[in-house]
């Protein structure tokens, strides 16, 4: 079975490798150091929240609230270091609380309340959103000091640290999912849930845990894309929540729920944003960019449901 | 009875790993019923399924009426007169029984349905069922696993088939529903139908089937009419070797109460009450629909209760959730082991450690050479056919499907482990396997409270028998009294005695 895993992601490897190659001969900025690294900069605030999201789809969930919980962080952080002078590091643990407290919201909501899961996290997107703009009147903030703004913009052996953070975490929830108990159950709440409750799954722990986990990582990447930018919007990761179930479901992670994994979600969010990357590169007219995008989500959500149809 | 219905030649089917048919041939006649038998992974269900179109073999031909055919699905198969009904059930459980059993074939009058003529159609086939009480129009997924089985046959019979192919059909079913399937057979029978039926029951085998095919490790080993073996050449055809001691059962219970249950109520049960010994196996007998499984399944805090008291060796304990339970050293089997009992798409090393994660990890993390030793351990020691731990339980044939479930129980080796209709699907040598095993454990010290269907297995096994009807527990036997009438006249509800006297 790990070998048929493992030709699932190749698949989608094979898919990212032949795009790559098409922008290489097709345009003569794609393959450079430069175009690369900005592209990879561009995937990995998606990436960190996908992550999280493809824990929750692996429950059999889905977290429409990641792309409102990255703006009410970033807004958290943004008004805590200009308005309110607070050293980074409690302003940036105080955005990454705010993130978590919205995905444990959305746990309550789904598991206590049981509320589906798309309707759940459909209100918090609308709440999350609205707070960002109540706190900020819908101004930008800035600027910050720069030690906060060196963290997004800084870059070590000429990778920037935003896709270096991409990296570590990407290792830690692949641990995570792959080798500890929490991570097996996980998988088993959304392969069969009255059989993970009957061996002795707490379900609604685990549902929890999924959309704090979920919270968090979107409250690092508000964070990161905050101090990358040197501002905090309210709008900040508006509509990034397709962009992020996208690449959960492009990388191999069943809607249907069970299976799933961490390194195809990378795969995922990188044929996402070099496909952008790419775009615009041909000069496609962003408006068709649009098009395009949903034409490949559509395309991977329906070969993910024929893959489904297999499974009995 | 020269006239061959439907014919195999050759038939090969290979799975990644596993070669699961190598080179069957068989015919079918017309009006007969042909049994096949064989061990948990024998490859019965791939063959029928090749048969039925939901598989396309590697190699091999298959003619119905001497013209060579290839279905592309059960539908289409279905459209040339050959009906099954597959061991997995396939009800709709969102669907009213009448559109269940007439799926496909509804009349339509403008693209209406007309339901006037539905429901007196679905009337007539609940008749013949003899389940009558249910109304065309209830939502299949509200009843119980037995009448759904029910439903899936009347399904079969409702269509005009020339074949009819039962995979398993009476593993769910008590004693008085066999009874009218067999009816259901007998006309069908008489009508010319061909009825292909597989089962693990020899029983049944000998008391409806004309000819019977064994089955070992994807080939065919031998075919005879019915009266002209007996079931101890079957037995031997199908294990490869005598089986002997079928029921072992020397254990005896110890004198110290480890479990009580007093005035426990739930929604399909009232006021049970009853002890439980140490080392002892209790079983529990009573017709579909007792109230036996949701008994457990509160026990169990998967279900919850109203009222009652739970004392574990003589303290009170409360057990709200399946985890309480398991901290208690209370092992659960459950009854439907693809809704319940496995997570399909998770390999059988995943499913075995599941419930006992906690108890091999360290920091948090699985300690997977630890992992990996148990599931090859139980693997081996259930002798569970696949592959590898690493194969799907989806893909495993439905006996090793409930070994599987077994042994991630067993592995906790719990102090009380409650077994629902523990041998459902599993073969006469894998059986006999898991009595032994129940045997020792009761010897160990463990106790087991035994839910089953099966009288044979009730009578042999157990050290008492509890039985429930309508809710309530009627009885509760001893070992030396208890006798299969006995069971029946408690087991049978109070409301049919009364009617009857
Ligand atoms: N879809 C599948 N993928 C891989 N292997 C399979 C698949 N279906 C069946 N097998 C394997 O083929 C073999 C035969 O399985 P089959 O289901 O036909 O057995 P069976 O005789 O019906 O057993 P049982 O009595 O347990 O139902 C088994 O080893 C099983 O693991
Ligand atoms: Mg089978």
């Amino acid at each position: 079975m790990k070998r048929i895993f493992q030709i699932k992601e190749i698949g989608i490897l094979i898919i990212l490798l032949v795009l790559m190659g098409f922008l290489g001969i097709t345009t003569r900025s794609f393959l450079t150091s430069e175009n690369l690294l900005t592209a990879l900069l561009n995937i990995s605030f998606i990436a960190i929240m996908a992550f999280g999201e493809t824990m929750v789809i692996i429950t059999a969930g889905i977290d429409l609230s990641v792309g409102s919980i990255l703006g009410i962080s970033s807004v958290v952080i943004a008004l805590l270091l200009h308005d309110y002078h607070m050293a980074m590091v409690p302003a940036i643990l105080s955005g990454l609380l705010m993130g978590t407290t919205m995905g444990l919201v959305n746990g309550f909501l789904i598991t206590k309340l049981k509320l589906p899961p798309f309707i759940a996290t459909m209100g918090m997107l609308s709440i999350g959103r609205g707070l960002a703009y109540v706190l900020t009147g819908g101004w930008p903030i800035s600027p910050f000091p720069e030690t906060f703004t060196n963290i997004g913009q800084g870059k070590l052996f000429g990778i920037p640290n935003p896709v270096l953070f991409m990296i570590v975490l990407a290792i830690i929830a692949h641990i995570f999912l792959k080798y500890t108990v929490l991570g097996r159950r996980i998988y088993a709440v959304g392969g069969n849930l009255n059989a993970a409750r009957l061996s002795g799954v707490k379900v609604d722990k685990i549902l929890i845990l999924v959309y704090a986990i979920a919270g968090f990582l979107a409250g690092i990447s508000g964070f990161l894309m905050t101090a990358w930018l040197g501002v905090g919007q309210a709008n900040a990761g508006q509509g990034y929540e397709l962009d992020v179930i996208a690449a959960a479901v492009i990388g191999g992670t069943s809607l249907m729920g069970g299976e799933g994994t961490i390194l195809g979600t990378i795969l995922g969010a990188a044929i996402m944003g070099i496909l952008r990357n790419g775009l615009i590169l041909l000069g496609v007219s962003s408006f068709w960019q649009q098009v395009a995008i949903g034409l490949v989500i559509i395309f991977a959500i329906a070969f993910d449901r024929l893959r489904g149809g297999l499974r009995k | 009875m020269s006239d061959t219905v439907l014919e195999v030649k050759n038939i090969w089917k290979e799975f990644p790993g596993v070669i699961a048919l190598k080179g069957i041939n068989e015919t079918f006649l017309k009006g007969e019923v042909h049994a096949i038998v064989g061990e948990n992974g024998a490859g019965k269900s791939t063959l029928i399924k090749i048969i039925s179109g939901v598989f396309s073999p590697n190699k091999g031909d298959i003619f119905l009426k001497g013209k060579k055919v290839r279905f592309g699905s059960p539908i289409d198969a279905k459209s040339h007169g050959i009906v099954t009904i597959f061991q997995e059930l396939s009800v709709l459980p969102n669907l009213s029984v009448a559109e269940n059993i007439f799926i496909g074939q509804e009349k339509t009058n403008l693209g209406f349905l007309s339901y006037g003529d539905l429901y007196k159609r679905t009337k007539e086939i609940l008749e013949q069922l003899e389940i009558a009480d249910i109304s065309p129009s209830t939502i299949t997924g509200t009843l119980s696993v037995a009448y759904q089985q029910l439903i899936e046959i009347g399904r079969a019979v409702a269509t005009k088939a020339d074949v009819i192919i039962m995979d398993e059909p009476t593993s769910s079913l008590t004693e008085n529903e066999v009874k009218t399937l067999f009816k259901i057979i007998g006309k069908l029978k008489d009508n010319g139908v061909t009825v292909i039926y597989i089962s693990h029951k020899l029983d049944e085998i000998f008391q409806i089937a004309d000819r019977v095919t064994i089955m070992r490790d994807g080939e065919k080993v031998g075919i005879y009419n019915i009266d002209e073996v007996v079931e101890d050449r079957i037995i031997e055809l199908m294990v490869g070797r005598k089986l002997e001691n079928y029921y072992i059962k020397d254990s005896k219970p110890r004198n110290e109460v480890i479990l009580q249950v007093k005035g426990f109520n739930g929604e399909k049960f009232r006021n049970v009450s009853f002890d439980l010994r140490k080392g002892e196996i209790l079983g529990f007998s009573g017709l579909v629909g007792a109230g036996r499984t949701e008994l457990m399944m509160s026990l169990f805090g998967f279900l919850p209760y109203d009222k009652g008291e739970i004392y574990l060796k003589g303290k009170k304990i409360n057990i709200k959730s399946p985890l309480d339970a398991i901290n208690y050293n209370i092992g659960l089997v459950p009854e439907d082991r693809k809704l319940q009992g496995l997570i399909l798409i998770m390999t059988v090393r995943e499913n075995i450690t599941l419930p006992g994660l906690d108890r091999i990890k360290i920091a948090g993390f699985i300690k997977l050479a630890e992992e990996y030793r148990i599931a090859k351990q139980k693997v081996e020691e259930l002798s569970i056919k696949t592959p590898s731990i690493e194969q799907k339980a989806l893909n495993l044939s439905g006996g090793n499907q409930q070994k599987v479930v077994l042994a991630k129980w067993l592995n906790l080796r719990p102090e009380i482990l409650i077994l629902d209709e523990p041998t459902r699907g599993i073969d006469v040598g894998a059986k006999a396997e898991i009595y032994k095993l129940m045997n020792e454990m009761a010897k160990e010290g463990i106790s087991i409270i035994m839910v089953s269907s099966e009288l044979p297995e009730i009578l042999a096994m157990s050290d008492r028998v509890a039985v429930m009807a309508e809710g309530e527990l009627t009885a509760v036997l001893e070992r030396d009294e208890v006798s299969e009438e006995k069971i029946m006249h408690y087991a049978t509800p109070r409301s049919v005695l009364s009617k009857a006297s």
